[in-house]
């Protein structure tokens, strides 16, 4: 029953977590490539819950165990100009319970692409201000199985986010925040009817929209990047899981997560960034306590010669 | 500048996507026609009924002449609902216009998905039950699992087809005219008909409903009384009925369901649940005979869903038919080379799932807060129905039998279940991982594989054109359970041969009451 967070939680955290500076920026963070510059390589997530929010109402379930959900994720990044940015990637999911009979399920899930823009910058003293606009469209790559939650590997919509950032750098120090808006395209179940709080003689489900906010900061180095994290998630509609029920994929999920990130580009061989951060589910609904962690290797090169400047 | 071209493009494209898919659905019977019956089945009233000594068991008084003051009056409330009418008012006579029967049976549908939910444990390892004189309490009564709601499906039926045989013999009796045909001046918003309108057909399906209803759902009297008010008053609004019909349907419609509620205070269904010695007579029974017995894989262990639901008393033959000529013979031996052959089979499709199966297990799965399986049958015939342009009567007549036989066949695979207490494949061989819910009550036979057998055969009786269809649907609903990993290939084959067996009780029946 409740891979929420799996979904929820984890896909988008795949997609937010990973580094920093300027390999291997992602769509939630304040940095870019160099023009020309492309930046590739692989994130491996995990992230595991046994307690979760039935609604409001916390958790185990026994019948589950602990569930955890497994990815790794190719992506890329490259530099158009110093100031806009394009970004891909696709992960491939397994899921998995510890106790109980229910299957896990694995595939490949959603490709994910992105456009960031840094149209302004400000610089006064050692202050520097960036705003940022992103926009990013995902959809699922394969016909996953969206109506085995929490087993089943992702959601299935087609979503398309709009996100402002605005990013403060002091020195060494940076802070970064930004909000998300999330239009989540209608999915279709295997079966041809559902209850949520009435009953729909069809197989098609209107997702409700998601909003996303998270706020970074830490130090920002040449070689070293180590930030916190504050990020929610709010699904914008959806009802609750009904007492001992199974989550549905149009369900009010939300989740509050803490976290870290560190990034290290290794000094003797400047094109290898390596990765690594964790978090925690602080609060929730409809979505699985969960911790996660991750960890990555990204190379980068310059496409063309290197600009001058 | 091409970077922001590029950009600009993107952007542009995103947004032309978002506004070009809208979220709107439109789902299978919202805009479902108005009933125009090819035949309106005059001669209905000699039907026969299911509980009812005959149509005319209770007494429905002759109407006013319609050139009484009083009638005058009652057209007259038509005209006075129809001068203002509201947006709302009009969807209304819509919806309702599209068959009382198929809306009632829809609405059935939706209370049973709400109330398809298995209580959570107290804090002590045990399991509440529901109590149907607390029905607004945790766990709400009832829990409409497969059995409850097939039974329910079936009462709901069977008493509306009773109370609409009777609705037709006073029609023919007194014949009094549409008000549309007493008054040429009315405005009608639905097709019009030659059917007598006393005592209105709709009201007696709003009677049976909200009277069957205080039964089945006992903590749902607010949202059933009002869609009757609703149903009642599109009539009224519509230029259907006068008020004079609505009340003598009703009340006809009160006193049939009182006769089929009495008989299901007495069904033995109440005490379905057994007890703890009940559930450990069974167990031990089964150790007795030198055969591996079902355990509750959940945790905490649940007791056993409804172990005596195959005591119910049955609508289409008698328990000592059920015993002598549908109870199957046993399972495979748990020790035989049969069982374990069957297990690696299971084994097999638990570790190969295709998506095309998956597809298959997710259509028939019907499992926790769905309409179950005798609910996904009744949407299949009621798809069906719709395109058939039935009466009332008929409507009634074709639910009737494919629900009864359904009930039927929940009581026949429940008495195998636990005649034999088999033992579940994931229990057997722990390697086997379910593609769908695991039911907590024996295998042997799957009620999935029983209940479509039993809902093809009727149906394919009913409406031949489509019988070939029925019976794959029914052959992919039983292959269903073992491609999910949770039933043997005996207790599928076994299970659709009894439901095939139940649903010939229901040919005979349909044969034989007047209506063909």
């Amino acid at each position: 029953m409740k891979r929420m967070l799996t979904v929820l939680v984890v896909i988008p955290f795949m997609l937010l977590l990973v580094p920093a500076r300027s390999h291997a920026q992602t769509d939630l963070d304040a940095i870019m490539m160099n023009k020309y510059q492309f930046c590739n390589g692989f994130m491996y997530n995990y992230a595991s819950w046994d307690h979760y929010w039935e609604g409001t109402f916390k958790r185990d379930n026994k019948n589950m165990g602990t569930v955890s959900t497994q990815s790794v994720m190719y992506m890329a990044n490259y530099g158009i100009t110093d100031r806009l940015n394009i970004m891909a990637g696709a992960p491939y999911v397994w899921t998995k319970a510890s106790a109980g009979t229910l299957h896990s399920m694995k595939g490949v899930q959603d490709l994910s692409l992105f456009v960031k823009w840094k149209p302004v910058t400000w610089t006064f003293g050692k202050n520097k201000i960036s705003l940022f606009t992103i926009g990013g469209f995902s959809t699922p790559l394969a016909d996953y199985v969206i109506d085995f939650l929490p087993m089943s590997i992702g959601l299935g919509s087609t979503n398309i986010t709009a996100r402002g950032m605005v990013d403060y750098k002091h020195k060494r120090f940076t802070a970064t925040g930004s909000a998300a808006y999330v239009w989540r395209s209608n999915v279709k179940l295997d079966r041809d009817s559902y209850y949520d709080t009435e009953l729909h003689l069809t197989d098609e489900i209107k997702m409700p929209n998601v909003a996303n906010y998270q706020l970074r900061t830490g130090y920002r180095g040449r070689y070293l990047i180590a930030e916190a994290l504050l990020t929610n998630m709010t699904t914008l509609g959806g009802f609750d899981i009904t007492k001992n029920n199974m989550p549905f994929p149009s369900n009010r999920m939300n989740a509050t997560t803490v976290g870290v990130n560190l990034k290290y580009t290794v000094k003797q061989l400047a094109n290898l960034d390596v990765y690594a951060g964790g978090n925690y589910t602080i609060a929730g609904r409809n979505a699985g306590q969960a911790t996660a962690y991750n960890a990555g290797l990204f190379y980068a090169f310059y496409f063309c010669k290197k600009p001058k400047s | 500048m091409k970077s922001l071209f590029l950009y600009t493009f993107i952007m542009v494209a995103g947004s032309l996507l978002v506004t070009s898919c809208s979220k709107s659905i439109d789902e299978r019977t919202n805009n479902a026609p108005a009933l125009a019956p090819a035949n309106m089945d005059i001669d209905a009233g000699s039907w026969k009924p299911v509980l009812l000594a005959s149509a005319s068991e209770f007494n429905v008084p002759a109407p006013a002449p319609t050139n009484t003051p009083d009638y005058v009056a009652q057209v007259n409330e038509i005209k006075a609902w129809q001068k203002d009418l509201t947006g709302e008012e009009k969807s209304l006579v819509n919806y309702w216009s599209a068959g009382a029967v198929l809306r009632w049976n829809e609405i059935l549908r939706e209370l049973v998905a709400k109330y398809n939910l298995p209580p959570y444990q107290n804090p002590d390892g045990t399991y509440p039950i529901p109590n149907a004189s607390n029905p607004l309490a945790y766990p709400q009564f009832p829990f409409a699992n497969p059995p409850y709601a097939a039974r329910a499906y079936a009462y709901f039926s069977a008493a509306q087809y009773d109370a609409l045989v009777a609705a037709w013999y006073y029609k023919k009796l007194y014949n009094r005219p549409a008000p549309y045909k007493v008054d040429a001046n009315l405005n009608v918003l639905i097709p019009k008909s030659d059917l007598p309108s006393y005592p209105s057909e709709d009201a007696v399906i709003a009677g049976v409903a909200t009277e069957m209803l205080k039964l089945l759902f006992p903590g749902e009297q607010d949202f059933i009384q009002q869609k009757a008010d609703e149903h009642k008053r599109s009539r009224i609004i519509a230029g259907a009925n006068v008020r004079s019909d609505l009340e003598a349907g009703e009340a006809l419609g009160k006193l049939v369901a009182q006769k089929f509620v009495a008989r299901a205070r007495t069904d033995r269904a109440g005490a379905a649940v057994g007890t703890a010695a009940v559930w450990d007579q069974m167990e031990k029974d089964c150790i007795a005979k030198g055969e591996g017995y079902w355990i509750s894989q959940e945790v905490p262990k649940r007791p056993p869903m409804l172990p005596l639901f195959g005591k119910v008393r049955t609508f289409l033959f008698d328990s000592l038919t059920l015993v002598t000529q549908i109870r199957p013979g046993p399972p495979p031996s748990t020790s035989s080379q049969k069982f374990k052959e069957e297990t690696e089979e299971v084994l097999y499709y638990s570790e190969h799932p295709t998506r095309e199966r998956m597809r298959i297990i997710h259509f028939w799965a019907d499992g926790v807060s769905t309409v179950t399986p005798p609910g996904h049958w009744n949407s299949i015939a009621a798809e069906d129905f719709i395109k058939e342009n039935l009466s009332e009567v008929r409507w009634a007549r074709n639910f009737a039998l494919l629900n009864m036989a359904m009930m039927d066949a929940a009581i026949v695979c429940w008495d195998a279940k636990f005649t034999y207490y088999n033992p579940r494949p994931s229990q057997v061989d722990p390697r086997i991982k379910t593609l769908t819910g695991l039911p907590n009550f024996p295998s042997y036979v799957s009620g999935h594989s029983t209940f479509s057998a039993a809902a093809a055969t009727i149906l394919g009786h009913i409406l031949p054109s489509r019988a070939t269809d029925y019976a794959q649907m029914a052959e992919e609903a039983k292959m269903s359970r073992l491609y999910g990993a949770i039933h043997f290939r005996s207790d599928c084959e076994v299970g659709y041969t009894c439901g095939q067996k139940v649903g010939d009780f229901a040919i005979q029946r349909a044969k034989a009451d007047g209506a063909e």
